[in-house]
């Protein structure tokens, strides 16, 4: 079930690869490694282990049920370098390998129609729990008829994706709006690492699009005003392909000391005229056309201004390695949950396997255990509650505030005071910008009153749901009281690890508030280190 | 920050009432995209403008329309550019063509997008014994079905497609640039049951009238015609698949009249389709009968004037040194070891490496 056509799923702007040990000289334990050094030692190192060792098994059977990936001379997959990866192990399509993979995923549940049925265009408003705790279903609403109903299912596997549209600017799609960690979270589950947000070295100064890290990856420069290279001073080893939380911070770090380049000083320069031209259009392709259409600048010619920009959350929905939430029942997998590989940072490259792997996980363990279980009797009640809900918002009267009016401020407040650099005054005034936007919502009226197509009121609902996420993630940022991966707290600018190598969990407490509780890091082979670049 | 006036298409199923027109001025800078103009109208006056949309960068293929009549991504068209090109001023945007409107700009790609994407047994059937690691394949091989990989499904050549319009059972340009993407897949096992069926269907990769519609309409460079036209080589000149619908004996009677005579001779061509590429081809017995079926073929052409009697007996051609000129094509053309296809994703050329 998928609220847009599942082609139109953002994993479909996913570029630059998906990273697999499988060159004769690289090992999954390699890979394992980088990622669990790219997650400032946050992630969890069993589930790493699993990600990393099963990557090159996924990127096989990718490419027999028809994955176009691209190959060298030998006609063997070809590898690109990737940030935070001591070797090159990221597997592409041009620069359109989340496109390739998410069509070709598509293609075989068309193969397989007779059974798998599928509900497209269908927007899920809630998780239903049965009397004894576990999942039981959801319900969900026919975009096209406005018809809503009840889902009984053994299992729910979320793998509705991450909540980027709580920013703006973002590089998220405008359907990223945490539908599923919201609506996990409103039956109780437990939601982790939600402070570790993302921000992408290359967005497009002009508007916030993604700049695929595969430009740095085929050798692009970063440059400030003076024309210098300053990744240097930073990350002298890995430069450009230092892990994303690094580049991005050292790009504001010369913003915020005047070498910012652009009119407003609030841009980075990105040099790729420094790849050879036909190797940037054969697989920087989609850059060519986002330069050309979007910025007006020829990226075979003259460099182009990008920033950091909100990208990814890499906390979300708690799961365990089998993609199972602790509410039974209830699975997730991809940007939706938090296994946690990625922990406080994540490498580029890492998020498609992540997806892949889990995903699969997820489907094989609610498979087996479908089996084994009879379907369980959802209750009606949610299903009437939901239908008043919506009936609710359509008889609001046209006062108070507009849904895109609210959207707006929470997208650029999030941006102000939750990004790249935190303190703990602005975190709290964040904060109670969410807790008016909240109320704000609560009254906030729609202009469409049909059934069919109503966009209007399925973004009243995602509203709701983003304001859950930006709470989640402001409330987690204010008790992790130093830095790491993503986070990074000016006013706790050291990584403390005897206090602070735990998860932060954001579970929902009886008034409705979140309330927050801890769990182990775990860690099998690699202890914390300094991390250098 | 410049002023745009939007003409939107807007239609609501449930008033009963006709679709029609309705004007939002919006305030934005003219690079901004059309779609970004319409989500300021919907954000600032009217929520209930119906339009897909998602990632805003002309990747997710969701947001479809015609702007002052040509069909394109919202997200991928310019204000400014939009606004010069417009009849009057005033931005226009339509829902996409050849497909049934649901509400506003939303059509309903399910019901003839999707529908025809699944006649082509959209999916790759895998070489047997499956390797263990990956399929050894060309790079070229790989990076030429990228073209066709790079589609996005948003209906865009779909819309505009002028077979379509006279054959709606026609596969269409997404279809076959999806069948494309196989056909040229050498992973890919059925090759030549996939050509045969494409061919013999009525509505196949001949229903195509090469009108070029489709590439000007693709918003990615995947020039659906252009995908077509290379099933139809891969059907003809590598499997030699003769089909019922006489696609191929056409096209080869057309290649072999423009060799003989400098340019075409439309009195022979239909003769040279039916009984074979000779010039007693009118004669044969076979012609005769499949000649009748194309008799009001024959008469619309004869009362159009686009066929002259007379100029069967005495063909029209060109002058000799031209005739030459001509020849001198086909020469180098048909010398070359292998075809040229022409890709998106090979235009650099090799000394910029």
């Amino acid at each position: 079930m998928s609220k847009v056509h599942p082609v139109r799923s953002h994993s479909v702007a996913a570029a630059g690869g998906i990273n697999a040990a499988i060159a004769i000289d690289d090992d999954w334990t390699e890979h394992a490694y980088d990622t669990v050094k790219g997650s400032d030692f946050l992630g969890d190192q069993d589930a790493i282990e699993i990600m990393c060792s099963e990557a090159p098994g996924e990127a096989m059977h990718l490419e027999h049920i028809g994955v176009t990936f691209h190959r060298n001379e030998k006609g063997e997959l070809d590898l690109r370098a990737f940030g935070g990866a001591s070797k090159k192990r990221t597997a592409y399509v041009a620069d359109i390998t989340g496109q390739a993979i998410l069509h070709v995923l598509y293609e075989q549940l068309m193969r397989h129609h007779l059974t798998v049925d599928r509900y497209e265009e269908w927007f899920a408003t809630s998780l239903i729990v049965d009397d004894e705790g576990h999942c039981a279903g959801a319900v969900a609403r026919d975009i096209r008829s406005g018809t809503m109903e009840i889902f009984n299912a053994k299992s729910v596997i979320l793998a509705n994706g991450g909540n980027g549209q709580c920013y703006k600017p973002t590089t998220n799609a405008l359907i990223c709006t945490g539908d599923g960690i919201a609506q996990a979270y409103r039956i109780g589950c437990p939601i982790m690492d939600m402070e570790m947000v993302q921000y992408h070295p290359t967005t497009l100064a002009e508007n916030g699009f993604l700049i695929t890290e595969g430009a740095r990856g085929e050798g692009a420069h970063l440059l400030n005003s003076e024309g210098e290279r300053f990744m240097e001073k930073y990350a002298p080893n890995k430069m450009e392909l230092a892990s994303r939380d690094i580049v991005s911070r050292a790009e504001q770090t010369e913003i915020n000391e005047g070498r910012g380049v652009g009119a407003d000083g609030q841009g980075i320069y990105l040099d790729i005229t420094v790849v050879p031209k036909k190797r940037v259009l054969e697989s920087l392709r989609e850059i060519v056309n986002i330069g050309r259409d979007f910025a007006g600048t020829d990226i075979t010619r003259d460099p182009i201004m990008i920033r950091p920009g909100q990208h990814y959350i890499m906390g979300g929905v708690k799961t365990d390695v089998d993609g199972q939430t602790p509410i039974s029942g209830l699975y997730a997998a991809g940007e939706v949950a938090c296994v946690s590989v990625h922990g406080g940072n994540r490498l580029g490259a890492n998020s498609l396997l992540d997806t892949l792997i889990f995903g699969r996980r997820s489907g094989e363990h609610a498979a087996q255990r479908g089996r084994e279980m009879a379907m369980p009797q959802a209750p009606t009640s949610r299903l009437r509650e939901d239908e008043e809900l919506i009936g609710t918002v359509l008889d609001r009267p046209r006062e108070g505030r507009r849904i895109s009016e609210i959207k707006e401020e929470l997208g650029t407040t999030m941006n102000e005071y939750v990004a790249v650099y935190r303190e703990e005054e602005g975190l709290i005034k964040a904060h109670e910008v969410v807790h008016r936007l909240k109320e704000e919502a609560a009254k906030a009226y729609v202009d469409d009153r049909g059934t069919v197509f109503n966009q209007d009121v399925l973004g009243a609902l995602e509203l709701g749901y983003m304001l859950d996420g930006a709470e989640m993630t402001i409330v987690s940022a204010i008790d992790r009281k130093e830095s790491r991966g993503a986070q990074f707290r000016l006013d706790y600018p050291e990584r403390l690890d005897e206090e602070w190598l735990k998860h932060i969990n954001v579970t929902r407490a009886g008034d409705g508030e979140p309330g927050l509780s801890y769990s182990e890091v775990t860690i099998t082979k690699w202890q914390p280190e300094v991390r250098k670049y | 920050m410049a002023e745009f006036t939007l003409r939107l298409r807007r239609y609501d199923p449930e008033s009963g009432e006709a679709p029609y027109w309705e004007e939002h001025t919006i305030e934005l800078e003219p690079h901004r995209s059309v779609l970004e103009g319409i989500l300021q109208a919907k954000n600032r006056f009217d929520g209930s403008i119906g339009i897909r949309c998602s990632c805003r960068a002309a990747i997710c293929g969701s947001c479809g329309v015609k702007i002052n009549g040509q069909p394109d991504l919202a997200c991928h068209t310019h204000l400014g550019r939009a606004k010069k090109r417009s009849r009057d001023g005033v931005i226009e945007v339509e829902p996409m063509g050849n497909m049934p409107v649901i509400k506003d700009l939303i059509v309903d790609m399910e019901a003839v997008h999707w529908k025809k994407i699944r006649r082509v047994t959209p999916w790759l059937i895998a070489k047997q014994p499956v390797p263990e690691r990956e399929y050894i394949v060309p790079r070229e091989s790989m990076v030429d079905v990228t073209q066709s990989m790079a589609c996005i499904q948003c209906g865009a050549c779909v819309s505009d497609c002028l077979s379509m319009e006279v054959d709606p059972e026609f596969i269409g340009p997404a279809a076959l640039a999806k069948a494309y993407r196989f056909v040229g897949d050498p992973r890919d096992d059925q090759t030549f049951e996939r050509l045969q069926d494409l061919a013999e269907d009525p509505h196949g990769i001949y229903d195509c009238t090469h009108c070029f519609q489709c590439i000007s309409a693709c918003p990615k460079g995947v020039a659906p015609m252009s995908q077509i036209m290379r099933l139809r080589r891969r059907a003809g000149n590598d499997f030699h698949i003769e089909d019922r619908n006489n696609g191929e004996r056409h096209e080869r009677a057309f290649v072999s009249l423009v060799k003989q005579y400098g340019l075409l001779n439309e009195a022979e061509l239909l003769p040279r389709s039916y009984g074979g590429d000779s010039p007693l081809a009118k004669f044969k017995p076979s012609f005769a009968g499949e000649a009748a079926n194309s008799l009001p073929v024959i008469a619309k052409g004869l009362l159009r004037r686009k066929v002259r009697p007379a100029a069967v007996l005495k063909p029209h051609k060109l002058a000799r040194p031209d005739r030459d000129q001509i020849k001198r094509i086909y020469d180098e053309v048909e010398g070359r070891e292998a075809r040229a296809e022409f890709n998106i994703y090979i235009s650099g050329k090799d000394e910029d490496r």
